[in-house]
């Protein structure tokens, strides 16, 4: 998990990457032959480092697979880790810009450390392939950069909301998350699709980011038939504690985060009955999946869950837009152009293609957590009960409706009297 | 020629010509984040160091200036409205956290801006309408003083040493002034003071005033470096973060703030590309600063320095230090 | 309409009457928890005069390590409580190590006091880290406490109930420690005044080691306690330190009935303002801790002024 460039590399490559700036070798051939850098912007210290670690592990898991090689070219791997702060993000994508010259970004793990770096990779043309799940980013304030291959925040949230409304009958939910953009997209595609579905929001619930015991807003929960949360993180975990030890029963729905498989080592029974709607599912059986698992399972003996499994798939992407290029990333404009237009079907999460603001269109899966099928040594498990095929971001809205109302927030969309 | 001047002379030599023997554009932009971050330590140790008053909430009144310049851009004036703007609210709130503080002193002191620092906090979270939650505002360009742009690595490097050599000459007046002797008499004797006539309060409250000056002109600077701010910038581990460049540095000394931050900007930002664990390493050597020169790096190096000198001197020294 | 039965939140619909209860309880069992986390700070404080930034990190560690004997990871699963003891125990040993060799050569340099604090934070912070993982890590209830008090419209956890008769066993056996004991003499006259207590022939550097240890050992006991509630996971030292803070602010250093108190309080502002205030959820804590700053500042049971 260690860096690959040692001090004598990095200042080969910078003075190469000099010389070749100031005397502008054009040709394709040389860049052919030089190894193919990629960068990644994750969090390997502080809260968030769980995502952060993960994300990690899924990139050197498909690297390792592949040998270090992507579309005939070596790869020279480089991670950086940006402590969850933007300030830190954005010198560490500097570092990766101007110091380690890498051709294209994976990450940031963070929507906040995402926003601050836009701008600066939009100045530098550098292709970023995102988990970040902002809304904005590829709906009213598009980078043409920028490529995600997860979900926006709401994506998942969409058909959680039409399966709760449809095939759980449920009416009056409450919705709750952390109080920061991620939990207020989310709980605004929910709203937004459940309420058309003929359900009704009663609340929302907005816990500060930092708060070690859930009760005091698990306790205003009551009087609903479903409860729908957003937590992100190691939050679920707690979250589902209090909930069980108010003795809440009411049956509970999260999107991408709130089920992660990842923390089904961690959950206790407390969880079963979870629901959740996500971009990755462990219980895919298909051979894409079970190669990313088997790969996770002998690099790094951990079960997988999305952080590791979308960088996977982003690995893929950009290997596929590198292939179409026949290995030419020298144009970068070209390069995110070639990774927005591929189609893969063998991913660990099914098939995926790109719309055209760089946002995925692929299948999201609607699990339920039980004991029912648990395999590589768990004793919970997420067990998909429904699939629904090419989710975009937009679910079935009219695209320009959609983005002619306001980004989903805190407000939006206000809860009915 | 005496040590220390020839030593300033080095380092300020050193300092004008960055831009050509550091290895690459990103190790100039590492020097400029030295720069600012030394400048919000160097106001920090007006309190900490000269004043004798522990802070543990500065990083809010970071956030507030650099959130009034934010928000000012983001509004749509322009760049010399918003940093008077900004300066003027940051010395404000530096001031109102003054009043409410400086009624204890020692932990009494360090609870109180902690506190304050927390709400601060908790503000840039929940004031969606003027901060932008947790999305924060973003930036779009830099200032053109005098038709110079900022916008390269080297010119806004250029701009924050001259801030910078500025502020150290701001600061050095400060200390040698009646004002500065009288701080550290508080410090040291705020009975004695008392007894002598000094208004105690109001001395800590210009001292205040000035670390406030100084706090948002680096803040202003870290604004328009990154083109963002969030709320992160003001979370209790930003607060301790430049407490600790200013101790391990050496309080109460000019150049120990910026030995300290030197510290942990290149910890942070360089060593942690090439070793993972650098948070242990980062704790470990203060660890190891406290141990080894537990008054500060800078002034730990100068009684080493003394040390081997007076070992070397075979007659008893007669030369200066 | 009707005349409201009980508190209303801020849409004016009353809180059911079960909410009520169930905040009620969860405030003292927070209480609770705060105590065990905030006895050790407050001693420290109290003695020492010494802000133990390491605190949280404590906490965090015995969390993490109670976890690990409780979860059968080391190949040996231990029962609940014993696992709880040898957490604090070694954490106890950990805390003594601190204070004899990084904390001894330093007293009343209160800067470098907290320079090696954090420094320490940050190592047992990562140190978490790279043993433990990211992921949060579960500690399951002790058996025969994983079940629900069901009493009318009441619906409370057995273990949260324990842990607040854990809470009022170990203040009764400080009480008794610093009240019936010699060490517990010394400690309150260290505390009243340590030269005077020097003169007296008290070994005062001794006394020292021992406090930081017990506070030590409390504040790791406290993390496997409240594991069930909360878990182990990176970032747990920066939740807690906080609230230990301002628990022993509001209650006043080196009072061990301040300390009490101040948990219990601080349990039902936590719970009760952030249900009823959720606009206040950031403030609600440091907003009363800053009153107390201003008006009161040795806290309700403290005996000198910080």
């Amino acid at each position: 998990m260690s860096r690959k460039v040692t001090r004598r590399k990095f200042m080969a490559g910078t003075a190469a990457g000099a010389a070749a700036a100031a005397f502008k070798f054009p040709a394709p051939a040389i860049a052919q032959a030089a190894p193919f850098k990629l960068g990644l912007l994750t969090v390997k210290t502080g809260p968030l480092a769980q995502g952060g670690i993960q994300m990690e592990q899924g990139v050197v898991t498909y690297l390792k697979e592949k040998n270090y090689t992507m579309a005939g070219r070596k790869v020279e791997f480089f991670s950086a880790d940006t402590g969850g702060n933007p300030a830190g993000t954005k010198t560490k994508v500097q570092e990766l810009v101007e110091r380690d010259k890498v051709d294209t970004i994976l990450g940031p793990l963070a929507a906040f450390e995402l926003l601050a770096i836009t701008d600066y990779i939009a100045q530098n043309k550098m292709p970023l392939l995102s988990l970040a799940a902002a809304e904005d980013m590829t709906q009213r304030r598009p980078n043409p950069y920028f490529i995600r291959a997860s979900a926006t925040s709401a994506q998942a949230m969409h058909p959680m909301a039409d399966y709760a409304a449809k095939e759980l009958k449920l009416k009056r939910v409450i919705c709750i998350s952390e109080d920061f953009a991620f939990g207020h997209e989310q709980m605004g595609g929910f709203q937004q699709t459940f309420e058309d579905n003929g359900g009704k929001i009663l609340k929302k619930i907005w816990p500060p980011l930092v708060t070690p015991d859930y009760t005091p807003y698990v306790a205003q929960i009551s009087d609903c038939d479903g409860v729908c949360q957003g937590f992100a993180g190691s939050n679920p975990l707690r979250f589902m504690k209090a909930y069980d030890s108010a003795g809440l029963k009411f049956p509970v729905v999260s999107g991408e985060t709130g089920g992660d498989d990842a923390l089904l080592k961690s959950f206790g029974d407390e969880a079963i009955g979870l629901m959740s709607c996500i971009p990755y599912t462990l219980d895919l059986e298909t051979d894409g999946n079970h190669r990313f698992v088997d790969g996770m399972l002998k690099n790094f003996n951990t079960v997988p869950g999305q952080y590791a499994g979308l960088l996977y798939v982003n690995c893929q992407v950009v290997e596929a837009g590198l292939k179409a290029l026949n290995g030419d990333s020298s144009d970068k404009t070209k390069l995110v152009a070639a990774m927005r237009a591929v189609n893969l079907t063998d991913t660990p999460r099914g098939p995926v293609k790109f719309d055209h603001f760089g946002n995925v269109i692929g299948d999201f899966y609607v699990r339920k957590l039980g004991k029912e099928g648990a395999k590589y040594g768990l004793s919970l498990w997420n067990k998909t009960v429904k699939t629904y095929h090419n989710v975009s971001q937009f679910w079935t809205y009219d695209e320009k409706k959609f983005l002619a109302q306001p980004v989903y927030s805190r407000d939006y969309p206000p809860l009915k009297q | 020629m005496n040590p220390r001047a020839i030593a300033l002379t080095v380092a300020a030599v050193l300092l004008l010509s960055v831009p050509y023997w550091v290895p690459g554009v990103y190790y100039v932009n590492v020097a400029s984040q030295i720069l600012f971050f030394a400048i919000f330590a160097l106001g920090l140790n007006v309190l900490v160091g000269y004043g004798g008053l522990v802070s543990l909430g500065h990083a809010g009144l970071f956030g507030v200036a650099a959130y009034a310049a934010g928000y000012m851009l983001h509004l749509g004036y322009g760049h010399p409205l918003s940093i008077i703007v900004a300066l003027v609210i940051g010395i404000a709130s530096m001031a109102m956290f003054a009043v409410l503080s400086l009624r204890s002193t020692g932990i009494g002191f360090i609870m109180i801006t902690l506190a304050l620092g927390q709400i601060l906090w908790g503000l840039a979270y929940r004031w969606i309408s003027v901060t932008g939650g947790d999305n924060g505002i973003t930036l779009h360009g830099r200032p053109a003083p005098f038709g110079f742009e900022l916008d390269t690595a080297n010119s806004f490097y250029y701009m924050t040493l001259v801030i910078f050599a500025i502020t150290i000459i701001a600061v050095a007046i400060f200390v040698r002034s009646p004002l500065g002797a009288a701080l550290m008499g508080t410090r040291d004797q705020p009975r004695r003071m008392n007894a002598l006539g000094y208004y105690v309060w109001a001395i800590r409250f210009w001292a205040c005033l000035f670390s406030g000056l100084l706090t948002a002109v680096s803040a202003i600077l870290f604004v328009y470096y990154n083109q963002f701010i969030s709320p992160q910038t003001l979370a209790l581990t930003s607060s301790a973060e430049v407490l600790l460049m200013v101790i391990s540095g050496g309080a109460g000394t000019l150049f120990g703030p910026i030995v300290g931050a030197a510290l942990v900007v290149v910890v942070k930002n360089v060593v942690s590309g090439y070793i993972e664990r650098w948070n242990m390493l980062l704790g470990a050597i203060f660890v190891a600063i406290v141990i080894l020169m537990p008054e500060g790096l800078v002034p730990g190096s100068m009684r080493l320095w003394r040390l081997l000198w007076r070992r070397r001197a075979k007659a008893p020294a007669e030369a200066k230090p | 309409m009707p005349a409201a039965r009980g508190v209303t939140n801020e849409r004016g619909k009353p809180i059911a009457m079960s909410s009520w209860l169930l905040l009620t309880v969860n405030s003292v069992t927070f209480g609770g928890l705060l105590f065990l986390l905030s006895a050790g700070f407050s001693l420290i404080f109290g003695l020492m005069r010494i802000p133990n930034l390491t605190h949280g990190s404590l906490f965090m560690l015995g969390a993490y390590i109670g976890a690990t004997f409780v979860g059968g990871m080391l190949g040996v699963r231990f029962n609940f409580w014993l696992a709880a003891l040898f957490a604090a125990l070694l954490v106890a040993a950990f805390g003594a190590v601190l204070e004899r060799f990084l904390l001894r050569q330093l007293p009343g340099q209160q800067l470098a006091q907290v320079l090696v604090t954090l420094g320490v934070s940050f190592i047992a912070a990562d140190f978490c880290l790279m043993v433990w993982g990211g992921d949060p890590i579960n500690v399951a209830s002790p058996k025969g406490l994983s079940g629900f008090l069901r009493a009318g419209p009441l619906v409370v956890p057995y273990y949260r109930l324990t842990i607040i008769v854990i809470a009022v066993i170990v203040a009764i056996a400080l009480w008794l420690l610093l009240d019936r004991t010699r060490l517990g003499a010394m400690i309150r006259a260290g505390v009243d005044d340590p030269d005077m207590a020097r003169v007296v022939g008290i070994r005062v550097s001794r006394l020292f080691t021992i406090v930081f240890a017990l506070g030590a050992g409390l504040a790791a006991f406290a993390g496997i306690i409240g594991g069930p509630m909360l878990s182990a996971y990176p970032g747990l030292d920066q939740d807690m330190l906080p609230l230990a803070l301002v628990v022993v602010i509001l209650g006043g250093t080196g009072s061990l009935l301040g300390s009490f108190v101040g948990s219990i309080i601080i349990g039902f502002i936590y719970n009760f303002g952030q249900a009823m205030l959720p606009e206040l959820a950031y403030f609600v804590l440091f907003l009363p801790m800053l009153l107390v700053l201003l008006l009161r500042p040795q806290g309700l049971f403290g005996r000198h002024v910080p």
